[in-house]
């Protein structure tokens, strides 16, 4: 016996709409079941994961922070993965961007210029680094799977020669660390005594921008042609070439970005680890957000959610924060099956014939 | 294959199918009863659900309601492979063959385990000798022409002895020899009990080699007919339900100075199987229809991709439109000097498949007033593509519909609809009526008059001669990527057209013969 999916012929928008919501009950399920296995109570793991994040005031700052650089980056990568290009290293551009910055930070002292040319920086940082499998790709037709990956090590391994080395802390006690920014090369906060920073904010702006060149502008539509129809698109004048170099750039930017503003924002100084894999973990928001900019940023929430809920488990139930990244993945497939779900239907197939 | 079922009763039934898709029934209870060894044609205008129907006879597609009797026993049919075991063997219209393997590899990938290449290659001697499909087993597919093609994959079909073999539209690819050759076949294969269902636009055809024919209208079937008793006018009507007229030429075109200038063109393949262009010279005046001949695959989206700009040439002045030299200038630049293509493949090149149809204006975006400063204009584009809907009687499920979701001729009018709505002043257009039912292919056709009669240039690359003798004020063959000398039409006869598409003219005219 085999089955096989065969499309829907109607999709009924009701079945659309309920299925993110029972995707989430049904990896909250199997989530339990994962944590009862392994000897505690599901309802207390429910009760520090997620109730308890989401009514703590201090914690729900700490979620805008964390769900911060996800949203940022994975609305980038939604721009390249609504052309069909597969950008997977968002990590290294993210790492090259704070570098970038920081390098400006570390060499001035001081000037209000100092923090917006940071930022600029940061972009570039990330956008140029993002260049370099796009140019790989349609210079020499080298898979930008592979070339953006590799290079993540190579901005990791950068980093981590840089905060050895030349941009140690001659007085960090021989950490490896570089020297805490000083406040005009720190992105200020939201509000006083917050801990969100402005960083928030520029996600914000990004998820708006994003909506609408997406869905209103010529750019946005030439995007998904070369995703869903890549000859259409080139019949359409679109080529390939510049769609490519453009959509890395924009991912590798606002990737960048995020780099720049979680260093400044967040952590004030440069170290050898400045991301628990945002730049990986994004990639699912992206997709747990369908591609969509309000998509991703719920789905960025829920995944900060989780790395929160995950470190509060760690503490307090004793559960490894492995279970974390398991949990992100149960949930990005439980949403990518409902969604094939709705729109497909699984048959059984015996073999010579019958149903 | 020779076994007449003996009770007499018809080898496959069907009874009340019917297929719907949301609000649209593209199948509506259709009885239709094929005996041993008949040729059953099967008719209908664009989108009257006769791929659906036969979908759903060969497995592929699962019906909302009715039945299938295989010689009297109910049978459920959820697979292709299910019903190539009970003995039904279909060619789709278009081939699924790997062009780097050989004929009789690709023979033995589509068959089952206890098939190994000597066998198939044995059989495959047999067979070709007895129907005459002559195949050599260790050529590589992409040598091959579009009738050797379809060649291998009926006799893909013919090594499991089907008892029912469907072909959908098979003669759209083929030249009037090989189509010639293709009946031959069939008659043989009818004569030896195997029975065959039809599907076809041309009504000539299917008059010289069916004895029943069905034929449908908005998912049902209207009649049941002789069509060897019937003209061919008389089926056509019955198909759309009022009689077709002939394409109005009305006035003579009267040329108006040059359009399309093309001047020592020529191009590299593209890809392996590409064909290279040789030193094309062609012009195409206002207020003319240039028509260009020729077998599938010698040259001819070669030519359409550097007449659109697709790819560009390496000299500016290889091809001029309106007057500028434009051989290295983009696709978009063209249409802004009022150019407009319509290329072959509607699905994935002409249109997106899963964007609605105001999506699809936006493919054209650089000529029509879809977008402002870069922002889409989204009202405007809902309107145009009703607007395109209108004028050309394409039929849609709904409103709005994602372009896959139309048959293949309602689609066809909608790209040309898209381009010619805007009165180009250059229409290049690749195959426009292909598979086409006949009551589109002349509101086509007549567009294409029409719109030369107002002063534009169109070219029409087609491998319909009857279409180009009809439409045609000059025209041209290209073979092996080179164009024979363009002559009027009234200096062709469809003899030498056909000698020259096959690369065997020794006239005159024709300089380039090979
Ligand atoms: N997947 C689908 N969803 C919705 N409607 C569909 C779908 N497939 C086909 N249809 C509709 O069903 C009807 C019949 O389509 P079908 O392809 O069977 O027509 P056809 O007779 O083969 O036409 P043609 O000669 O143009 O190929 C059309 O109106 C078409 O729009
Ligand atoms: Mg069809």
């Amino acid at each position: 016996m085999r089955f096989e999916l065969t499309p829907r012929p109607t999709i009924s928008p009701v079945a659309r709409a309920l299925a993110p919501v029972l995707a989430f009950v049904t990896a909250f399920l199997i989530a339990g079941v994962v944590v009862w296995l392994m000897g505690r109570s599901p309802i207390a793991a429910f009760q520090v994961y997620v109730l308890q994040p989401l009514s703590d005031p201090w914690a729900l700052q700490e979620l805008l922070v964390k769900a911060t650089p996800l949203a940022l980056i994975a609305i980038g990568l939604s721009y390249c993965f609504r052309a069909n290009f597969w950008n997977i290293g968002a990590e290294g551009q993210y790492v090259i961007g704070a570098l970038l910055g920081s390098w400006l930070a570390l060499k001035t002292h001081g000037g209000f210029w100092v923090m917006p040319a940071m930022l600029v920086l940061g972009i570039l940082g990330g956008a140029l680094y993002g260049l370099i499998p796009a140019f790989l790709k349609t210079r020499f037709g080298v898979n930008e799977i592979l070339t953006s990956l590799m290079l993540v090590y190579v901005a990791q391994l950068l980093l981590d020669y840089l905060v050895r080395g030349p941009w140690r802390d001659p007085k960090g006690f021989n950490f490896p660390q570089s020297v805490t920014f000083d406040p005009a090369a720190t992105l200020p906060l939201v509000a006083d005594g917050s801990r969100v920073h402005y960083g928030t904010i520029f996600a914000l702006v990004a998820v708006i921008v994003t909506a609408i060149v997406l869905g209103r502008t010529l750019f946005g539509y030439r995007l998904k042609l070369t995703g869903d129809a890549p000859r259409a698109a080139r019949f359409a004048g679109f080529s390939a070439k510049h769609t490519t170099l453009a959509v890395f750039a924009i991912s590798g930017g606002l990737a960048g970005l995020a780099g720049i503003s979680e260093v400044s924002g967040q952590i004030g100084q440069l170290q050898p680890s400045i991301s628990p894999g945002y730049g990986f973990t994004a990639i699912t928001v992206a997709f747990l957000g369908r591609l969509n900019p309000i998509g991703i940023l719920v789905a960025s929430l829920v995944v900060a959610l989780t790395f929160i809920g995950g470190e509060s488990a760690q503490i307090l139930l004793k559960l490894p924060l492995d279970l974390t990244q398991a949990f992100q993945g149960i949930l990005l497939l439980c949403v990518l099956s409902a969604d094939a779900l709705v729109s497909h239907r699984i048959r059984f197939i015996t073999r010579g014939g019958g149903k | 294959m020779a076994d007449v079922s003996p009770s007499g009763s018809p080898l496959v039934e069907l009874k009340g199918i019917s297929k719907r898709y949301g609000d649209l029934l593209a199948n509506d209870g259709i009885n239709l009863a094929i005996q041993p060894g008949e040729i059953h044609a099967l008719l209908g205008e664009n989108g009257a659900g006769k791929s659906t129907l036969v979908k759903i006879l060969y497995g592929v597609i699962e019906p909302s309601a009715g039945q299938i009797l295989w010689e009297g026993r109910p049978v459920s049919l959820s697979s292709p492979v299910e019903a190539r075991a009970l003995g039904l063997g279909m060619v789709f219209q278009h081939f699924s063959l790997f062009d780097e393997l050989t004929v009789a590899e690709n023979i033995a990938v589509a068959l089952t385990d206890d098939w190994d290449l000597a066998t198939v290659r044995s059989k495959l001697g047999d067979i070709s000798r007895a129907y005459g499909l002559a195949l050599e087993p260790d050529r590589a597919v992409w040598t091959l022409s579009a009738g050797e093609r379809q060649r291998i994959e009926i006799v893909r079909c013919l090594l499991q002895n089907p008892r029912l073999l469907i072909l959908d539209e098979p003669t759209s690819v083929l030249t009037p020899q090989e189509a010639e050759h293709l009946f031959v076949t069939l008659d043989k294969l009818s004569a030896d009990g195997c029975a065959i269902l039809y599907i076809s636009h041309k009504l000539e055809e299917v008059r010289r080699l069916c004895r029943s024919a069905t034929i449908l209208r908005g998912g049902r079937v209207v009649a049941s007919i002789d069509p060897r008793e019937r003209s061919a006018r008389d089926i056509a009507a019955l198909m759309v339900g009022n009689e077709i007229g002939e394409v109005r030429t009305g006035t003579p075109h009267v040329p108006k100075g040059a359009m399309l200038t093309v001047s020592k063109l020529s191009m590299p393949a593209g890809g392996l199987h590409g064909q290279a262009l040789e030193d094309i010279n062609l012009v195409a005046n206002a207020g003319e229809i240039v028509g260009i001949a020729g077998i599938a695959g010698n040259g001819q989206s070669e030519l359409f991709a550097a007449l659109s700009g697709e790819r560009l040439a390496d000299k500016a002045d290889a091809v001029v439109i309106a007057g500028k030299t434009c051989g290295t200038i983009d696709i978009d630049n063209r249409r802004r000097l009022g150019a407009a293509f319509v290329p072959e493949e509607r699905l994935g090149h002409a249109a997106a498949p899963t964007h609605r149809l105001s999506e699809n204006t936006l493919i054209s975006h650089a000529a029509t007033e879809v977008s402002r400063s870069g922002f889409i204009l989204l009202n405007a584009a809902r309107r145009l593509a009703t607007a395109i809907i209108k004028a050309f009687d394409v039929r849609t499920p709904n409103g709005d519909p994602q372009a896959r979701k139309l048959s293949g001729g309602n689609l066809q009018k909608f790209v040309i609809g898209r381009e010619i709505i805007r009165q180009p002043k250059l229409l290049i257009v690749d195959q426009p009526t292909w598979g086409v039912d006949a009551g589109a292919a002349r509101l086509i056709r007549q567009a294409l008059v029409d719109l030369a009669g107002e002063g534009s240039a169109v070219v029409v690359i087609s491998q319909d001669l009857d279409e180009l003798f009809e439409v045609a004020d000059r025209m041209a063959v290209i073979h092996q990527g080179r164009l024979s000398a363009v002559k009027p039409v009234n200096e062709w006869t469809k003899e030498a057209v056909g000698l020259e598409m096959l690369g065997i003219a020794q006239t005159q005219g024709a300089v380039h013969a090979v």
